[in-house]
């Protein structure tokens, strides 16, 4: 049995959102835990558009996606919250009641939480792999065709397809060449997006023979069984030709999937979870929701809403985490005791 | 106002006028253009407001910056004649424009 992890408070995805989520919890002393499927913090801002400016966070004219991101970290620091990454939160389960409520949390990593209140801070979902538009890729996934390595020995001796020209395809290219019998890059064009060190290194592989590179798409899959025999891949000339392959990894970025909250027992709605305006919590007391992921009327999917979305969820939080704590309303910079709390007191 | 003509997969043509500095990603989507669907609102992070530029104007449009070209890495069927439609700025040069729409925006 695994052991069971106690918080007062889950917070489901690390966009910026759950960040600030931790920060309005903390001032209320409630400790937090954040899962991301991600490896890494900041959601959309971090993995959509890192080096982009954003106008319209209040008090900054302009800050890049990974700016704020990297400014919420700062300013949640004082609350040490646990994240855990490569975790997507697939199951959750009541097991308390509406006036305590308790929550038994499942990750696909086998981590179990259990929450006094759980905090939705979903985005657009889980971000996943894209999939190739390819007919029929499903019945070759998982089997022959991989969107990640779990073990890279399972390549061993294999005709390694890698399709793509970011950070990823690059990488398990050199990473794969020494194991596999023949690892073969291929992308749209001669230009890559990768780290330079990386594309560097692939060019000096393929010079000494140790790989191939070629530039096409693919269009199709032959095999059976789940069982890729080839690839049919469109050049860049127009012709048409079959690729001989037995494993395939297409790296084409990431989307966005509701994934498993639709399962949770909340009412949904166009694939967002419907919440109260005073306290944005779900139809299930104790779970809400934040950000993205929410809808009511006149809701604006901003980052600036998620934030304030944020601070009421935590007054309501507050009470089934400390159900005999008179609450008094205090102010950042007034208040010693939340001082106090942010380490400046 | 430009007018833009977009041709989708099966043939079908529609002309729609869009507004000098606006992009025509947006000249698409508020004319409800089918096949543009532009999920990222035209920051350049989502390859979904893919784009055939028509032959007659190839040599005419300014040509994709490196930004454009790496996000047109995740569109699907990718061609020489390839855009991203909110990357192309709507300017009196380019009144007549013709595009042809995707099969599907990956
Ligand atoms: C190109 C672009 C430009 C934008 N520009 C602006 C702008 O100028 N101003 C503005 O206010 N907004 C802007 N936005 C919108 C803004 O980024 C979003 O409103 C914001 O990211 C929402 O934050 P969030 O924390 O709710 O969700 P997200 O940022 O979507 O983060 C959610 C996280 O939850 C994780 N997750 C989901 N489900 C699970 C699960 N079951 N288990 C584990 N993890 C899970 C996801 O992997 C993700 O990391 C822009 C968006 C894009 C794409
Ligand atoms: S609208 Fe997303 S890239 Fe053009």
């Amino acid at each position: 049995m695994t052991e069971i992890i106690k918080t007062d408070a889950l917070i489901v995805g690390a966009g910026p959102v759950g960040l600030f989520a931790v920060f309005e919890l903390g001032l209320l002393d409630i400790k937090a835990h954040v899962l991301d499927i991600l490896p890494k913090i900041g959601g959309q801002c971090s993995e959509l558009y890192p080096e982009k400016p954003i106008y319209d966070i209040p008090g900054f004219p302009t800050i890049t996606g990974q700016g704020l991101v990297d400014n919420l970290m700062k300013q949640i620091e004082p609350f040490h919250p646990t994240f855990h990454f490569n975790e997507q939160v697939e199951q959750l389960e009541s097991i308390g009641t509406p006036a305590a409520p308790l929550f038994r949390v499942r990750t696909n990593g086998d981590l179990t939480f259990e929450a006094k209140t759980v905090i939705i801070a979903a985005g657009g979902g889980s971000f996943q792999p894209k999939k190739p538009p390819v007919p029929g890729i499903e019945a070759y996934e998982n089997i022959s065709v991989f969107y990640a390595v779990r073990k890279m020995e399972s390549f061993r001796g294999k005709r390694v397809l890698i399709v793509g020209g970011g950070d990823s395809a690059l990488d398990w290219s050199l990473n794969l060449a020494p194991i596999a019998e023949r690892v073969i890059l291929m992308h749209r064009r001669d230009e890559f997006r990768a780290a330079p060190h990386s594309v560097n290194a692939m060019r000096e592989l393929v010079a000494a023979g140790k790989m191939d590179l070629t530039l096409g798409q693919m269009t199709g899959l032959k095999g059976e069984g789940g069982e890729l025999s080839a690839v049919t891949v469109k050049a860049n000339d127009g012709s048409i030709y079959d690729f001989e392959c037995n494993r395939m990894m297409p790296f084409f970025g990431l989307t966005m999937k509701l994934g498993p909250i639709a399962d949770w027992g909340l009412n949904l709605h166009e694939n967002l979870v419907p919440v109260d305006t005073e306290k944005f919590e779900t139809n299930v007391p104790g779970v809400f929701a934040i950000g993205d992921i929410n809808t009511y009327p006149g809701k604006l999917k901003l980052i600036l809403s998620g934030f304030h979305e944020a601070a009421l969820a935590a007054q309501k939080a507050n009470r089934y985490v400390f159900p005999d704590k008179k609450v008094v309303f205090q102010y950042t910079t007034s208040s010693s005791s939340l001082q106090k709390k942010l380490g400046v007191g | 106002m430009v007018k833009i003509t977009f041709i989708d997969a099966a043939g079908q043509s529609r002309i729609v006028e869009a507004e000098e500095g606006s992009t025509v990603m947006e000249a698409a989507i508020r004319n409800d253009v089918s096949g543009i669907e532009a999920e990222c609102g035209g920051a350049c992070a989502c390859a979904t407001c893919h784009v055939y530029v028509d032959d007659s104007w190839l040599e005419k449009l300014p040509k994709a910056e490196s930004m454009e070209e790496d996000m047109l890495d995740f569109a699907y069927d990718v061609r020489p004649a390839s855009r991203l439609s909110c990357q192309i700025r709507v300017t009196a040069e380019i009144d007549g424009l013709v595009l042809h729409t995707p099969e599907q925006q990956g």
